[in-house]
């Protein structure tokens, strides 16, 4: 009996232990550290850490408008990019799901950008905008192209949201692919039997039944817009004039550019609170929207 | 016979409509590949014609100003290494936190899910205290073994949502044979787990691949830069020198284009197994 109890405890360490171990050491300290540090005035450097009570958060709300600019702007992006890559990828997916000589290829192209990392791909873009752009608007003589892109504040929030949804919409599409080839046809077939318009069973029998993939994808979306970085370092690096500064890259020139470690921490939690939030609301909203077919 | 002839009318107009769409979605590609091998004074002036010359030394100045096959070889070390580890530790996590359903080990794979909704920018800060105290800092050992505590949630919570699907009357037989615990995972559980890993591997491998945050903190010397950091620096170091910049981009992207058309079918289906159940 107490061999067996032994070697149970042995397979526990074995089995989970390695796992448990880098976790420990990789979030879970670090993210308590985060919590503890986001009440010091900590610089990163320094050996003395004072304590500062609520300080840092007190200076974050009251006045530091940059990192409220950084919030508005990540917000608004999210709102955009979320509404307009799910749009993209659920109609890509829908007309990829029609019998097409083209499809396959067709959904390797959209895919494709996908596979490149939001640097490379921004770094890409930032020519795309400086120089490809106004090479077609000298072609075709149309102003749209010969706007100042990501020198100008209003354009280069559409830069960027240009880029996220060229990135993104091929992944969303292949997760709206496997959710509407799920959709019975004969469910559409006795709807279109019924008389039901292309736009009717779009509306009420389709979207309905992929309601669990809208759930990720939706989550997908937001999840990647919210904490967007990559991109926004290598394509506007958050200018001009900090306008399109997000808020992962405001955490990380106030701890990296400025030293400043203790009110870095503090956004950083305050950052973990919104998107736990908004990851809960979001689950809880589209669950109780499925149906069972 | 009329409604199979506008049906046919109607799919021919999507197919037209859906391949331009598909040109546009190259464009940015055909943008980067025609500049990359012009020269500077060419590409300025016009950027959208195709080269009359092509300048392939443009690519090997930036093969070398990008140290290519260092950064090329780092970045495969990282991702293959942390890949097959992360792999090895989260299935073997995964299948006993199924298999013996204690207390413990069901806050323990709370914990492991609630982790997920951290975002990295809440760690990096005390991250970097801790990697250096650790002595992880600048070493792709360390890059790797923050991998696997950033990976870890994820992979496991793929791998126990699939080890539940497993029977267990398959397990019992090779008990009753007389295999360990140990002999009954790696013999008869991990070979069954390969759908499974396939997909974790494609998630983990276009995360890694691509990651530039995290190696950016742990990473200093310049030898051990990974692509999109040696990409970076580029760009910090030649602002605006695109007859250098772009090829060093097409350089950088091309190996995961290889991986993504090569393994297409496995990429699409990971992603869709990945996604249906995260």
């Amino acid at each position: 009996m107490k061999h067996r109890k032994s070697s149970q405890l042995l397979q526990q360490l074995v089995f989970v232990g390695p796992s448990v171990v880098f976790f420990i050491l990789i979030i879970v300290v670090p993210f308590l550290l985060g919590m503890m540090y986001s009440f010091t005035d900590w610089n990163g450097v320094s050996a003395s850490i004072n304590w500062v009570g609520l300080d840092n958060f007190v200076h974050i709300f009251a006045n530091d408008p940059k990192f409220q600019n950084a919030f508005w702007f990540t917000v608004r992006f999210t709102v955009v990019g979320v509404i307009l890559t799910n749009v993209i990828g659920f109609f890509l997916a829908y007309f990829l799901t029609k019998p097409l000589k083209t499809r396959n290829i067709l959904r390797t192209i959209f895919f494709m950008p996908n596979v490149i990392g939001g640097l490379l791909l921004g770094f890409i873009w930032q020519f795309i905008f400086v120089k490809g752009f106004s090479a077609v608007g000298d072609v075709t003589g149309w102003s749209f192209f010969n706007l100042p892109w990501l020198g100008d504040e209003p354009t280069a929030f559409w830069g960027i949201v240009i880029v996220f949804v060229w990135q993104t919409a091929g992944y969303l599409m292949v997760i709206y692919i496997s959710s509407l080839t799920n959709v019975s046809p004969d469910l559409l077939e006795a709807a279109e039997i019924d008389g039901a318009s292309r736009g009717q069973v779009l509306r009420s029998i389709i979207l309905p039944l992929i309601m669990p993939g809208v759930t990720i994808c939706l989550f997908l979306a937001i999840s990647w817009s919210f904490k967007m970085f990559d991109l926004n370092l290598s394509l506007t690096k958050g200018g001009p004039f900090g306008s399109t500064e997000s808020v992962a890259l405001n955490i990380y020139n106030e701890a990296f550019v400025n030293n400043r470690y203790g009110i870095g921490t503090a956004k950083a939690f305050i950052f973990f609170v919104i998107v736990a939030i908004i990851t809960m609301v979001q689950v809880r909203l589209t669950k109780s929207k499925e149906v069972e077919a | 016979m009329e409604t199979t002839k506008n049906y046919r009318f109607g799919t021919v107009i999507t197919e037209i409509v859906m391949v331009l769409i598909g040109l546009l979605f190259l464009i940015p590609f055909y943008f980067l590949f025609v500049n990359s091998v012009k020269t500077f004074g060419d590409l300025l002036t016009n950027s959208a014609a195709w080269p009359e010359v092509f300048q392939w030394g443009n690519y090997a100045n930036a093969w070398e100003k990008i140290s290519f096959p260092s950064a090329l070889m780092n970045s495969l070390i990282v991702t293959i290494v942390s890949n097959l580890l992360l792999v090895l530790i989260s299935s073997m996590a995964a299948y006993r936190m199924v298999r013996s359903n204690t207390r413990f080990n069901r806050i323990l794979f709370g914990l492991f899910i609630a982790a997920m909704v951290i975002p990295f920018q809440s760690i990096m800060i005390p991250l970097v205290t801790v990697t250096s105290n650790l002595g992880l800092i600048d070493s792709l050992g360390g890059l790797i073994i923050c991998y696997l505590g950033f990976g870890a949630p994820m992979s496991i919570f793929l791998f126990h949502g699939f080890v539940k699907s497993v029977p267990l009357e398959i397990e019992e037989a090779a008990r009753v044979d007389g295999s360990s615990a140990y002999g009954v995972f790696f013999r008869i559980v991990f070979p069954l787990m390969k759908p499974m890993y396939v997909t974790v591997i494609i998630l983990n491998t276009l995360w890694i691949w691509n990651d530039y945050l995290l190696p950016s903190l742990i990473l200093q010397s310049s030898n051990l830069r990974t692509i999109p950091i040696a990409t970076f620096a580029l760009f910090g170091q030649y602002t605006k020198q695109w007859d250098l910049a772009l090829p060093a981009l097409v350089l950088g992207i091309m190996p995961i284009i290889i991986f993504f058309l090569l393994m297409q079918r496995y990429i699409i289906q990971g992603i869709t197994a990945g996604s249906v159940k995260g």
